[in-house]
């Protein structure tokens, strides 16, 4: 013992050389671990300010009124973002009025109805159904999906509300197969096990406790889902919900093989549209002249502002949620 | 029986009704698309596929050099951005767990996690295809890179953060540096994590299509050329499925399920490596 203790005072016994290499190469880990962390910030960085410098060309051309011009002529070089950005927005709030719902639903099964010898094998499914390609939804809602619309769908809907008021207008022919509705329908079934995995994760952090007290006083199983259970995983709900919102704003693939990539802003829901991403895909490697492609850049950009906002608001009602279960445990 | 327990039994009948049927109805789609694409893909599966190269419309071909344009982009994605993932993720789970970069680090990378993969793509134009003055494999490979390293990252730093402390500090107390106990101690102990998410990076970005559109473009023809355009199999079925041709449709149709094939079997892996190390630690 007391040979250890004088070793931490009088200078060491042992390989001082040996000792100060393994510090050395202590440091250069740390600094390389460091950098690529670096890395990871120098990416979004540049990220942001490549898709600015692509796009400064449109802004300084069109300026703010480019969010609200509803033009899109290559020809003349007049470029609006008001189709596309409308297009984006409503493709994504119908996909996410269908297909929230329905993924809380299918969520609620998983953790409180569906019989123990099933659970893992949806779960599981559903799990590898949100990995998935966007391109295999995509090839399916323009191959299936849209001539089935076309043929039963879409002109039993135009002929029910024909003389209705507004709705009218919703839903006014002719029924291409194509269009919004399309592109939303897809867009749900997309994110659909997406919404579902994150909503049955944050279901199972509810401490069984909390239910077994609501079912201890007698509630019925619908009570304890929406008196306790829905309660404590608020946060992590709409965390969920607003990261589908992420992906379907700007997903690509599903929607640009049944939007139609029509320039204009049509108050039918069943004709054609265009979104952000699908008028970039479909046109960038076509465009030509000083303006077309920063416009597509800038498009690009929009849709990079967005995402971010909502992501980051997702991320941030998940960090809360996460806050409060690291609380309680 | 008491109109009132009544009441409360007809509602929950009622929304556990509606549960079952979303989830009967929300399966059904999925069932369906899955359906679908076995008998598609399946009726149009041959050997030609593998052997001959992307056919002009009316002739016999098959996907070959889309699929080794995939296989090539892939590797290199995974070969680049791995190793940068991991460090990444070690900084945010040991050396740095608690620092302001880290923080910060943590939700750049969560952002980039979901961004959409269109804008990638853009991003990547602009930085090398814009400055190389044409498009090529390696900024295909490169828009890949930038979705594989935010994956790596998060599966990275949730599998270290779980490895307990008293293994670190068992280690440290050997007199180990830090270097020494994340290589020797705590990768060791996660490496099926680890595993797992370099293998749930490449099921996401081999059905990638977006940000290759415009980086990698698509090539007819058979080439290795790292320089030159180069055919991928998402960016070949996008163009194969809108075109007005039959046999073109069949290909696609093959393709997509050979690139579903592929990503479930990975995920599967992923899935049963994942679960093995759980019930090891538990």
């Amino acid at each position: 013992m007391a040979v250890i203790a004088s070793s931490a005072h009088s200078p060491p016994a042992f390989n001082t050389a040996r000792i100060r290499r393994a510090h050395r190469a202590d440091h250069i880990f740390h600094a390389l671990t460091r950098v690529c962390a670096g890395f990871v910030l120098l990416m979004f960085v540049s990220l942001v300010l490549s898709l600015v410098l692509g796009a400064w060309p449109a802004f300084g051309a069109y300026g703010f009124s480019f969010l609200w011009t509803e033009v899109w002529n290559p020809v003349r070089e007049d470029f609006g973002a008001a189709a596309p950005i409308y297009g984006t927005l409503v493709t994504s709030i119908l996909a996410m009025i269908m297909a929230v719902p329905i993924g809380i639903g299918i969520a609620i099964f998983l953790t409180e109805l569906c019989p123990r010898v099933l659970r893992r094998p949806i779960g599981i499914a559903v799990e590898l159904l949100a990995g998935i390609p966007s391109i295999i939804y995509g090839i399916w809602g323009y191959f299936v999906l849209a001539p089935i619309l076309q043929q039963t769908i879409q002109p039993a809907f135009i002929g029910f509300f024909e003389g209705v008021p507004i709705l009218e207008s919703l839903f006014a022919g002719p029924p291409y197969g194509i269009g919004i509705f399309t592109a939303a329908l897809i867009l749900a079934i997309m994110i659909l096990p997406f919404i579902t995995a994150i909503t049955r994760d944050v279901f199972e952090t509810v401490p069984s406790v909390l239910k077994e007290a609501a079912y201890g006083m007698g509630a019925t199983t619908w009570e304890v889902i929406w008196s306790v259970v829905l309660p404590y995983t608020r946060s992590g709900v709409v965390g969920g919900a607003m990261l589908a919102l992420g992906r379907a704003l700007g997903e690509t693939m599903a929607v640009t093989f049944v939007i139609g990539n029509a320039y204009s802003i049509s108050p039918s829901l069943f004709s054609p549209g265009t979104t952000i991403s699908a008028a970039i895909a479909n046109e960038f490697t076509e465009a030509i002249g000083d303006l077309y492609v920063p416009a597509l850049i800038e498009l690009g950009l929009i849709l990079f502002v967005v995402t971010f906002l909502v992501l980051a608001a997702a991320q941030f009602m998940l960090y809360r949620l996460e806050l409060r279960a690291g609380g309680r445990s | 029986m008491n109109p009132i327990y009544a009441k409360r039994r007809r509602r929950n009948n009622m929304f556990l009704g509606l549960s079952v049927i979303a989830t009967l109805f929300g399966l059904g789609w999925l069932a369906m698309i899955l359906g679908t694409l076995l008998y598609e893909g399946f009726s149009g599966l041959d050997l030609a596929i593998f052997t001959q190269s992307t056919p002009p419309p009316g002739l016999q071909g098959g996907l070959l050099n889309a699929i080794v344009g995939s296989l090539i982009m892939t590797s290199l994605a995974v070969l680049a951005g791995t190793p940068i993932g991991i460090l990444v993720g070690t900084y945010l789970a040991e050396y740095g767990r608690y620092t302001r970069l880290a923080f910060v680090v943590r939700f750049v990378n969560d952002i980039l996690l979901s961004a959409p993969s269109i804008v990638i793509g853009l991003f990547i134009y602009e930085l090398i295809v814009v400055n190389m003055g044409h498009f090529s494999a390696w900024a295909g490979a490169a828009a890949l890179t930038v979705i594989v390293i935010p994956v790596v990252v998060r599966t990275t730093e949730n599998m270290l953060v779980l490895i307990p402390n008293s293994l670190r500090e068992a280690a440290a107390a050997l007199g180990a540096t830090r270097a020494h106990v994340i290589r020797q101690v705590t990768w060791r102990a996660a490496r099926a994590g680890i595993i797992t998410g370099v293998l749930l990076a490449i099921a996401r970005i081999s059905g990638e299509t977006a940000p290759l559109l415009f980086t990698s473009l698509s090539n007819q023809f058979w080439s290795a050329d790292l320089n030159a355009p180069m055919a991928s199999l998402p960016v070949v079925i996008f163009h194969m499925a809108l075109s007005p041709y039959d046999d073109w449709h069949r290909l696609a149709w093959s393709g997509a399920l050979l690139i579903t094939m592929a990503v479930l079997l990975l995920s599967i892996i992923a899935r049963v490596l994942g679960s093995s190390t759980q019930s090891e630690r538990s």
